[in-house]
């Protein structure tokens, strides 16, 4: 049902919805809570320009957000508005120009086991079986083998992979290899998980079920997520706040809270608040398009299928 | 359904068609040879006399092109004398099958002709010490070097523009100088199947480790992966069938400077063998040996191609039957 409600993409246009502002006393409520929880990562005038062959491309400007302890943000934006360059910013793996990242009070330099990352396209270690890949993280961190075998194997439990500890990559399907990415980052215990398009290459159906085992894990454990995707009921379904970016350059366009109750269900995919914000972000990231000249998304087609045909027209 | 499954593009073939395929590949070859080889009216170029008959500087067992012979039967057949008499036959640098085949297996069995040969396996047994220690050697040094060129920039730049030079200078022109600081037996040898191999060695190592994923190696950092570990539980694992796969290539170069190897410093080897047979034209020798050389090259390959298999069970290609 959820992959249903995907593909009817902004399809109640007849149906009266609320303002995405407006809260449920107990959504206010919670959100009023997360407010006062303390701040785990402070992004603060983020700035980062790359230097091309065409010339300097600024990937990032002045981008301010707080994230505080065990929220859920999603971060969300038209492509190349630089989602993946401020992740990999947030892991330590690329540069910035300006501007700082605290995680915990403290700059981030470098990659480092406190920030863990799964990326889209799964880097599962393929020379090891799923047990040592979640082990890597264990023995860096200078635990012995037999204690990172069992802890290894508790996270593998998590995700529900037992059968397959002594498996390797090739042999799981896509889904699989996210659910051991994921507990691969987490068996390290980082302060917080950074996540690039996950699911991004996943399926519909296995999609909203990784997104349900996510939130699961998520409700359990001591974890704060940054979540990059582009698709907006994704989004909307996951996020505690989203944080809203539009391109070139890539600047914060707006920080929403999301007034859909916690925990999720996949009910609420068509609950109109849920429906009000997933609207809202829409407008935001494709905005009306200024001049109809120079809608770039129109296609030049001409008729090519003659009047007399057979079949002249599919309708 | 569309199209035969022998052109399929990219797609392998049935498991049949493919053993039978392969043996095709040695089958073809094998019949080609066997035809201009059995079948008189194909190719054969020159005439083995059986009986000179009146002409007298031909001797029985000589060859003589088709034109000469024909010429010769005409002018004695004008004079009214005896003419020659013979069958069409192949040059003697190409000996039949089942010649190659005896010569195959009496140099097994039967003592060299001359006190100064060798015998086939002997000869052998040099050029395969020759090429181990010289393969080996350079492998000791130019794995290690090429996978830290192709991991740090540092390395890379220190080393490659020197090995990217030496690379262009051919193994062979360094003969004499292997001979005047090495001496004359095996040394020298080794060191120009050294030179030969190691220069490559680097560039290929090092790209290799720089086609690794660079996402893998993010991954690991963000696990908390440093230096050391980085190198060893990542990179090399992570580039290890790609480098097996490296060496075999490699080690059919070592084969080719070989023919060099062998020929300064004291001659031996199985190079040795081939220009010593050649030069008393026991053809059927040169081939033998040759062959020998192939089915040891093939040997080896096939065997390291096996051991992957075994040693690196994550491969897809494990799969495979
Ligand atoms: N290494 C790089 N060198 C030069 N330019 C880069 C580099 N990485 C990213 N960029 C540029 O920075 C901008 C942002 O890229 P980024 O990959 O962060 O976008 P994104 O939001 O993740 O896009 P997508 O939705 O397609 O994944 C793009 O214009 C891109 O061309
Ligand atoms: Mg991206």
């Amino acid at each position: 049902m959820n992959g249903e409600v995907r593909n009817c993409r902004g399809e109640a246009p007849a149906l009266e919805l609320p303002s995405y502002r407006d809260q449920s006393p107990a959504v206010r409520e919670r959100l009023a809570r997360l407010r006062r929880r303390p701040v785990l990562l402070e992004v603060e005038g983020l700035g980062k320009t790359f230097a091309t062959a065409q010339g300097p491309v600024t990937a990032l400007r002045d981008i301010n957000f707080k994230t505080r302890r065990r929220e859920f943000v999603c971060v969300i934006g038209p492509s190349g508005c630089g989602k993946s360059t401020l992740i990999r910013i947030l892991a330590g793996l690329e540069s910035h120009d300006s501007g700082r990242v605290l995680l915990d009070g403290k700059a981030v330099a470098g990659p480092g086991p406190d920030r863990g990352m799964v990326f889209q396209g799964y880097t599962l270690f393929p020379w090891l079986t799923v047990k040592k890949n979640v082990m890597f993280g264990l023995e860096m961190a200078g635990r012995g083998r037999l204690a990172a075998e069992e802890e290894a194997m508790q996270w593998i439990d998590l995700v529900g992979l037992n059968k397959f500890a002594r498996c390797y990559p090739h042999q799981l399907s896509g889904g699989m290899k996210q659910r051991v990415a994921i507990a691969r980052a987490l068996a390290n215990q980082p302060r917080i998980l950074l996540m690039d398009e996950p699911f991004g290459a996943l399926d519909a159906q296995t999609r909203a079920r990784m997104q349900a085992y996510l939130m699961e894990i998520w409700a359990n454990i001591d974890i704060t997520i940054v979540f990059i995707t582009h698709d907006l009921d994704e989004a909307v379904f996951l996020a505690d706040r989203i944080l809203v970016l539009k391109a070139h350059p890539g600047e914060v366009s707006e920080l929403i809270e999301v007034p859909v109750a916690q925990p999720r269900r996949p009910e609420q995919l068509l609950a109109p608040e849920f429906l009000a914000t997933r609207r809202h972000i829409e407008k935001l990231i494709h905005p009306p398009a200024a001049e109809p000249g120079l809608n770039e998304d129109q296609l030049n087609m001409v008729r090519m299928v003659s009047v007399k045909d057979e079949v002249g027209s599919v309708f | 359904m569309s199209g035969s499954p022998w052109f399929a593009v990219r797609a392998s073939l049935p498991p049949r068609a493919r053993r039978v395929t392969g043996m095709m590949s040695f089958v073809l070859p094998l019949l080609l040879w066997s035809l201009v080889s059995y079948v008189p009216w194909i190719w054969h170029p020159q005439v083995a006399i059986t009986d000179p008959g009146s002409v007298t500087y031909l001797r029985p067992g000589m060859q003589l092109e088709r034109a000469a012979f024909a010429a010769e039967v005409a002018r004695a057949q004008q004079q009214r004398r005896a003419p020659p008499v013979g069958y069409a036959a192949n040059p003697i640098y190409l000996p039949a099958p089942h010649e190659v085949a005896r010569a195959f297996y009496t140099a097994f069995t039967d003592p060299p002709q001359r006190r100064s040969e060798k015998w086939l396996h002997e000869s052998l047994w040099e050029s395969i010490q020759v090429i181990f220690w010289g393969f080996v050697l350079s492998s000791l040094i130019g794995v290690p070097l090429g996978i830290l060129a192709g991991t740090f920039d540092f390395v890379s730049r220190l080393f490659e523009p020197f090995v990217e030079f030496f690379r262009y200078l051919p193994a062979p022109a360094f003969g004499a100088l292997a001979v005047a600081i090495l001496g004359i037996y095996q040394a020298p040898k080794i060191a120009i199947i050294f030179i030969g191999t190691f220069f490559q060695q680097v560039l290929v190592v090092a790209n290799t480790t720089r086609k690794l994923d660079p996402t893998l190696l993010e991954a690991a950092q963000t696990l908390g992966a440093r230096n050391p570990a980085l190198l060893l539980r990542v990179v090399i694992p992570g580039i290890v069938t790609d480098l097996f796969r490296d060496m075999r290539v490699l080690l059919g170069w070592a084969w080719t400077y070989l023919i060099v190897a062998e020929l300064i410093g004291t001659s031996s080897g199985i190079t040795w063998f081939i220009t010593q047979q050649a030069r008393y034209k026991n053809f059927d020798n040169v081939y033998a040996a040759i062959m020998m050389i192939g089915i040891i090259g093939l040997a080896t390959d096939l065997l390291l191609a096996w051991l992957g298999r075994r040693i690196f069970p994550w491969q897809k290609t494990a799969a495979r039957g």
